[in-house]
């Protein structure tokens, strides 16, 4: 299939290294301590914060640190075919320890000992790039709820199809089994804290490229958001 | 999440701050260098497809498995391959029995995104009969005990079991063609999988102060890492598959040099595990032998004669070879009359 016409435009209009339309709204969950819609075109993921507050069970309490948890679940009307989805599944419980582990790096825990922090996302539209939408819905809902962190991080993914580097795949592009790399980045540190590769043989040098265009795309996410 | 706390909970922080100190001056608590790997031993079981490694503690396990299933309806022409991860409690305190925790979890996908999505098995091979019967291939990776680094061991054991699988060999049959006969291995030789690559993991620990690396971690290492990367790459340099979940941020420089030296890793971990496979094969062909012709130690003091029955047949076999050509030479003639 041709993911890139002879012009240089791919399926939905894009240029290979244009982003989707981004959108956030802060303080979509009333109850929440903070909450963030995240939307990278046809992409809406919520995301909620509460805490830190009290830890839950006594026997998980941090005397140094705060307890972070996340818990991910995409919604049963989220993508194309609807279907109901086991709780717990494999893929979900790998996004929502990635999500924790890219979170708790960047949120000061050390301020906040014996206390826990709830991260609920849930994924209200699946259009490809689930995985960092989620991530970035996560720090604006942390941000919203004034929770001290080192950095903000932004999270992007890219793609290799028709031997083009593409930016923020969508569901199409995902769904071609290309390799492809989600990447969040720290960008006032300027450091890698997620990097998830899936790929069919590619060389190295690709790599290269594919990690550039993110790394500008996450630079925009932050100059948008800020 | 309380499997790692458990984990971080048994260390005081002088152990934390030896581990940490050492490497500033590049040592490590075992004696290694920052970018040394531990020994790597890979041993086989008595039956095809069950392979066992040892990393320093590490110790896994890695079984394959194969059923005869109905395709799944998108792909009617291409087997599966699906892993399982084992956390025996007896491997570690922190692991529970019961459904597999977070950690299992993502052993199990980052395997599972090196071997299959990387398609490293030719599942189009496991295919019987397009939309009607394809063969599943399962791998089950027990841990065993657990020394650090249990990725790679895991994909390690993984790459072993199914290099020395053999499937039984399958044909059609029945009066529509349409029926699966499935030979026994003692009718014809069980088949073995087509593997196009091999995709080795190879981790590091990155650690907070000073932005120490140490490649494959001990489990006392990874208590004190504020993350990890495991990349997978095969002897070619492809990289395969990436995991770096969140934890400690690191440069891009850094993420580019641990690549480098993965691909190097990579490939000295594929001469071994190719070593391991041979010698176990030439060791299982070896045993065949023996078993077989049970004439060899019974007609010592007949060898001659066998021998010379030998040399007879080899010579009637000779003999018939012109024969063909005599027949075509007299279907010419038949043809020129």
């Amino acid at each position: 299939m041709e993911f890139v016409s002879p012009e240089g435009l791919r399926l939905d209009g894009r240029r290979p290294t244009e982003m989707r339309q981004i959108r956030a709204e802060l303080g979509a969950v009333a109850k929440a301590d903070g909450s963030a819609v995240f939307e990278m075109g046809n992409t809406k993921v919520v995301a909620a914060v509460y805490g830190p507050r009290e830890v839950q069970n006594r026997s998980q309490q941090l005397s140094d640190q705060a307890l972070v948890r996340c818990e991910y679940s995409m919604a049963n009307f989220s993508t194309g075919d609807r279907m109901r989805k086991p709780k717990g599944d494999r893929r979900s419980t790998e996004i929502s320890l990635v999500i924790r582990q890219t979170m708790e790096a960047c949120i000061m825990t050390h301020l906040m000992p014996r206390s826990q922090i709830d991260i609920f996302v849930q994924v209200l539209q699946a259009d490809g790039g689930t995985r960092s939408a989620c991530i970035n819905a996560a720090t604006l809902a942390l941000a919203d709820a004034g929770i001290p962190m080192h950095d903000l991080v932004t999270s992007c993914s890219a793609g290799y199809l028709n031997s083009t580097p593409l930016l923020d795949l969508n569901y199409v592009e995902d769904s071609a089994r290309g390799p492809d790399v989600t990447v969040g980045i720290l960008p006032k540190l300027d450091k890698v804290t997620l990097l998830q590769r899936i790929s069919c043989r590619l060389c190295m040098t690709d790599t290269t490229g594919e990690y550039k265009g993110i790394r500008i795309s996450t630079r925009w996410i932050n100059y948008n958001e800020g | 999440m309380e499997q790692r706390l458990a984990n971080t909970w048994r260390f005081t922080v002088n152990e934390r701050k030896f581990i940490e100190t050492a490497l500033l001056s590049d040592l490590r608590v075992d004696g290694r260098r920052p970018f040394d790997y531990r020994n790597l031993t890979v041993n086989f079981g008595k039956e095809d497809g069950s392979a066992e490694v040892q990393m320093g503690h590490t110790h896994v396990m890695g079984f394959v498995t194969a059923q005869l299933v109905q395709p799944y309806r998108d792909r009617p022409n291409e087997g599966s391959l699906s892993i399982f991860t084992e956390f025996s409690p007896m491997g570690d305190p922190s692991f529970e029995p019961g459904r597999p925790g977070e950690s299992a979890v993502e052993l199990g996908r980052v395997v599972d995104r090196g071997l299959r999505e990387s398609r490293a098995v030719d599942t189009e091979s496991l295919c019987v009969l397009p939309g009607r019967w394809v063969w599943a291939i399962r791998i089950d990776l027990h841990i065993l005990d657990n020394g650090g680094n249990l990725l790679d061991a895991a994909n390690i054991a993984a790459l072993a079991a199914l290099m020395t699988f053999r499937r039984p060999e399958c044909s059609l049959g029945g009066e529509d063609g349409q029926e699966v006969i499935v030979h026994p291995p003692e009718e014809k030789e069980p088949l073995p999988l087509i593997l196009h690559h091999l995709p080795i993991a190879v981790t590091f620990a990155f650690f907070a102060n000073e932005n120490s690396v140490a490649i494959d971690p001990t489990h006392h290492e990874e208590a004190v890492m504020g993350g990890r990367m495991t990349t997978t790459l095969n002897a070619n340099g492809d990289i395969c598959a990436i995991q770096k979940a969140g934890g400690e941020g690191v440069l891009q420089s850094v993420i580019m040099q641990c690549l480098r030296i993965a691909s190097v890793k990579a490939g000295d971990i594929t001469e071994k595990i190719k070593k391991a496979v041979d010698s176990f094969n030439t060791h299982t062909a070896l045993k065949k032998i023996k078993r077989h012709p049970s004439s060899i130690p019974m007609d010592v003091d007949g060898a001659d004669s066998k021998l010379r029955e030998k040399q007879k047949s080899l010579v009637d076999k000779k003999a018939t070879i012109p024969c063909p050509s005599e027949n075509v030479v007299r279907e010419t003639k038949s043809l020129d009359q």
